[in-house]
C-alpha cells in the first residue's frame, strides 16, 4: 500500500464519514420533502364532496373523486383474486415441490424477470390480449394487468415463507399419514400465515399505487362504476388526468388524490411492518 | 411379518388421497408455468403489434428522430435517446450515493439511528411512481427551475450540457427524480453485499491501522465489487422502464438535444401520452414498437443481472 501522512488519511476519512451522513439525510429530506408537500396540498382538498360526489366540470364547485375511489377499490380487489391464488401456488410450487428442480429454477428466474418488466409494458400486454379483440377498454382489463404485477412478488415472497418452515414440522405431519395437500394448506400455511399475509398486502399496496398498466387498460371514466366490463373510474389516472389539466381545481382534486392513495399505500405499508416487526 | 403387513395397509389408505395429491401438484405447476406463458405472450403480442412499423421502417425505425403523426413518419431515436439519457443521470447521482448511504447504515450509525435511516429509505420506494409526479412536476420543477438551474446555468453555463432557458421541467429533472426512486433498491442490495463482507476481513484491515474509508475501499468495495455492479443493474432496469414520473417532469418533446435542461421524452413517457390518442394503425404500431424496444432492453438487462447475481451469491456462499 501506498504510505500518505496520517492527516492526510484521517481527513479523507472525515471528509467521506461526513458525505455518507450527508447522503443519508439527502434521502430523508426528500422523503420528507414528498410526505408533507403532498399532505400539505392534499388536504385543502379534502372535504365530504371529495369522497361522495362524482367529478365536476372544471370550474364548477363542489366535484369530488368518489367514483374513482370505489373504482380503484374494484380493480384492486379483483386483480388481488386473480394474482393471489396464482402467486401463492407458484410460491408452494417453487417450495414444496420443484425446489431444485430445472423446472423451479426456471420458474423462479422467469418470475424474478416479470419483476423487472416495466409496468407500462404489461399494460401494453394486457391492452392487446384484452382490450384490442374486445373493442373495448374495460375494468378488469386493469385488474388482470395489476394481477400480473401482483404475481411475482406474491410467489416469491411465499416461497421465502414457506422455505422458514422447518422440515421436520412436514415430516412429522407426513409421517402420521397427512398427503402432501393437507401438510401444505393445514400446516406449512398455517405455520408461515403471517408472513404469507404480510407479502400479500405489500403485494396490494404496491399495485394499488400503479398507474402506467391502467392507462390502457381500465382508463378512465367520469361515472360511477356499472361493470367491470367497460372503462372504470380509478384514482391514479384521474390524478394524471387532472394534474395535466390546465384547471386549478381539478389540481387541487388530484393532490387530494395523491394524498388519499399515499396515506393507503403507506399506511398498509408501515403496519405490515409493524405486524412482522421488521423481518419482511 | 406383521410390521409388513402394517406398512401395506396404511399404503392402501393413502392411495385414496392421490388423486387429490396429484391434483393439487398440478395445479402449483399450472400456476407456476403461467409466468413462462406471460413472458412469451408479452414478447408474442409485442412483436404481433408493431409488425405494420417494422413492415415500414425496418431498422431504420432505431435511427430516425423524426416523429410526426401527421406525415405519418415515426422513428425512435428522441425517445431511445431521452431513455438512456435519464437514466445514465439516475445512475450517476444513486449509485454513488447508495453506496455512500450503505457505508453509512453499515459501519457508522449506530443501531437506533440505522433502523430510522434504513426504513426512511426504504419508504422511498413506497411512494408511489405517480405522487414522484405531481410532486416533481408541481413542487420540484419551479424549485429546480428558480434556484437550481440558474445557479448551474451561471457557473457551468459554458458546457453544452448546461445550456438553455431554465424552465425546471426536462432531462435534469427527470433524472434526479429518477435517481430517488431507484436509490432505495440500489441501497439495499449495497447493504446486504457490505453485510457479506467477513468481518475478519475488515477487523485484519482496522487492526492493521486502517481508518473507515480505507477498509471500505480496499476491502469491501473490493470484496464485493461483483455485487454492487448487480446492484446498479437492479436499478438501471428500473430507471429505463419508469413511466408516470417521468411523464410528468421530462417535458413531453420529440426532439434530440444536448442540453439536460431542455425538454425530452422517453420511450415510456411517449406511450403514456400518446397511446390513448393513436387512431392511425401505422401510428399505434410505431408506440407498440417502442414498447417492444423497452421490453427488449429491461429484459436483457434483468437476464444478466439475474445471472450475475446469482453467480456471486454462489460464490459467496449463499443459495
Amino acid at each position: 500500500m501506498r504510505t500518505r501522512p496520517a492527516h492526510f488519511r484521517k481527513a479523507t476519512d472525515y471528509l467521506i464519514k461526513i458525505l455518507s451522513s450527508v447522503s443519508a439525510i439527502i434521502g430523508i429530506f426528500f422523503l420528507a420533502w414528498i410526505l408533507l408537500e403532498v399532505s400539505r396540498r392534499g388536504v385543502a382538498a379534502l372535504n365530504i364532496d371529495f369522497f361522495t360526489k362524482l367529478p365536476a366540470p372544471p370550474g364548477m364547485e363542489g366535484g369530488g373523486v368518489a367514483n374513482a375511489i370505489l373504482g380503484t377499490m374494484v380493480i384492486t380487489l379483483f386483480a388481488t383474486l386473480i394474482g393471489v391464488p396464482v402467486g401463492v401456488m407458484s410460491g408452494v410450487y417453487l417450495s414444496e415441490y420443484g425446489k431444485a428442480t430445472l423446472l423451479g429454477k426456471a420458474v423462479r428466474f422467469t418470475l424474478n424477470v416479470i419483476m423487472g418488466v416495466p409496468s407500462i409494458i404489461v399494460g401494453l400486454f394486457v391492452y392487446t390480449l384484452l382490450v384490442l379483440p374486445l373493442g373495448h377498454f374495460s375494468g378488469y382489463a386493469g385488474s388482470v394487468s395489476l394481477a400480473i404485477l401482483m404475481l411475482p412478488v406474491v410467489a416469491r415472497t411465499t416461497e421465502d415463507m414457506l422455505n422458514m418452515v422447518p422440515n421436520e414440522l412436514r415430516e412429522s405431519a407426513l409421517a402420521v399419514g397427512a398427503p402432501q395437500w393437507k401438510v401444505t394448506l393445514g400446516i406449512v400455511f398455517r405455520a408461515a400465515k403471517t408472513g404469507m399475509t404480510t407479502g400479500i398486502l405489500l403485494a396490494i399496496a404496491r399495485v394499488s399505487g400503479e398507474t402506467a398498466p391502467l392507462l390502457f387498460t381500465a382508463l378512465n371514466s367520469p361515472y360511477w362504476p356499472q361493470s367491470v366490463s367497460e372503462p372504470t373510474a380509478n384514482l391514479t389516472v384521474t390524478i394524471f388526468n387532472y394534474a395535466m389539466s390546465p384547471f386549478a381545481d381539478w389540481q387541487e382534486i388530484a393532490w387530494g388524490a395523491s394524498l388519499l392513495i399515499m396515506m393507503a399505500i403507506l399506511s398498509l405499508t408501515i403496519l405490515t411492518r409493524i405486524v412482522t416487526g421488521g423481518k419482511t | 411379518m406383521a410390521p409388513y403387513i402394517l406398512y401395506m395397509k396404511k399404503e392402501k389408505t393413502t392411495t385414496g388421497h392421490s388423486f387429490a395429491d396429484t391434483l393439487f401438484k398440478s395445479l402449483a405447476i399450472f400456476c407456476s408455468v403461467i409466468s413462462f406463458a406471460i413472458i412469451i405472450g408479452i414478447f408474442i403480442s409485442l412483436v404481433n403489434g408493431s409488425k405494420l412499423a417494422i413492415k415500414e421502417y425496418g431498422a431504420g425505425f432505431l435511427f430516425s428522430s423524426v416523429w410526426n403523426p401527421v406525415t405519418q413518419e415515426y422513428g425512435a431515436l428522441s425517445s431511445i435517446y431521452g431513455t438512456l439519457l435519464s437514466t445514465i443521470i439516475a445512475m450517476a447521482i444513486a449509485v454513488p450515493m447508495s453506496l455512500v448511504i450503505a457505508l453509512f447504515l453499515v459501519e457508522l450509525a449506530p443501531p437506533v439511528i440505522r433502523k430510522f435511516v434504513g426504513y426512511a429509505i426504504e419508504l422511498l420506494a413506497a411512494i408511489p411512481s405517480i405522487i414522484y409526479g405531481m410532486w416533481g412536476l408541481f413542487v420540484f420543477a419551479p424549485f429546480m427551475a428558480e434556484y437550481v438551474q440558474p445557479f448551474i446555468g451561471d457557473h457551468l453555463g459554458f458546457l453544452p450540457l448546461f445550456q438553455g432557458p431554465p424552465m425546471g421541467i426536462g432531462m435534469l429533472t427527470a433524472g434526479i427524480i429518477l435517481a430517488l426512486m431507484i436509490l432505495p433498491f440500489v441501497s439495499a442490495v449495497m447493504r446486504d453485499v457490505f453485510q457479506m463482507v467477513p468481518s475478519v476481513m475488515k477487523e485484519a484491515g482496522y487492526g492493521m491501522g486502517a481508518t473507515t474509508w480505507e477498509v471500505t475501499r480496499n476491502i469491501v468495495v473490493r470484496y464485493g465489487i461483483q455485487g454492487m455492479i448487480g446492484a446498479s443493474f437492479i436499478g438501471l432496469g428500473r430507471a429505463l422502464g419508469e413511466t408516470m414520473a417521468v411523464t410528468f417532469v421530462i417535458g413531453n418533446n420529440h426532439s434530440l438535444s444536448a442540453s439536460l435542461f431542455s425538454p425530452g421524452n422517453s420511450i415510456a413517457s411517449t406511450l403514456a401520452n400518446e397511446f390513448t390518442e393513436a387512431s392511425e394503425p401505422l401510428y399505434l404500431n410505431a408506440l407498440v414498437e417502442l414498447g417492444l424496444l423497452l421490453f427488449v432492453i429491461t429484459f436483457i438487462i434483468q437476464i444478466i443481472a439475474q445471472m450475475w447475481l446469482k453467480r456471486i451469491h454462489k460464490s459467496m456462499g449463499r443459495r
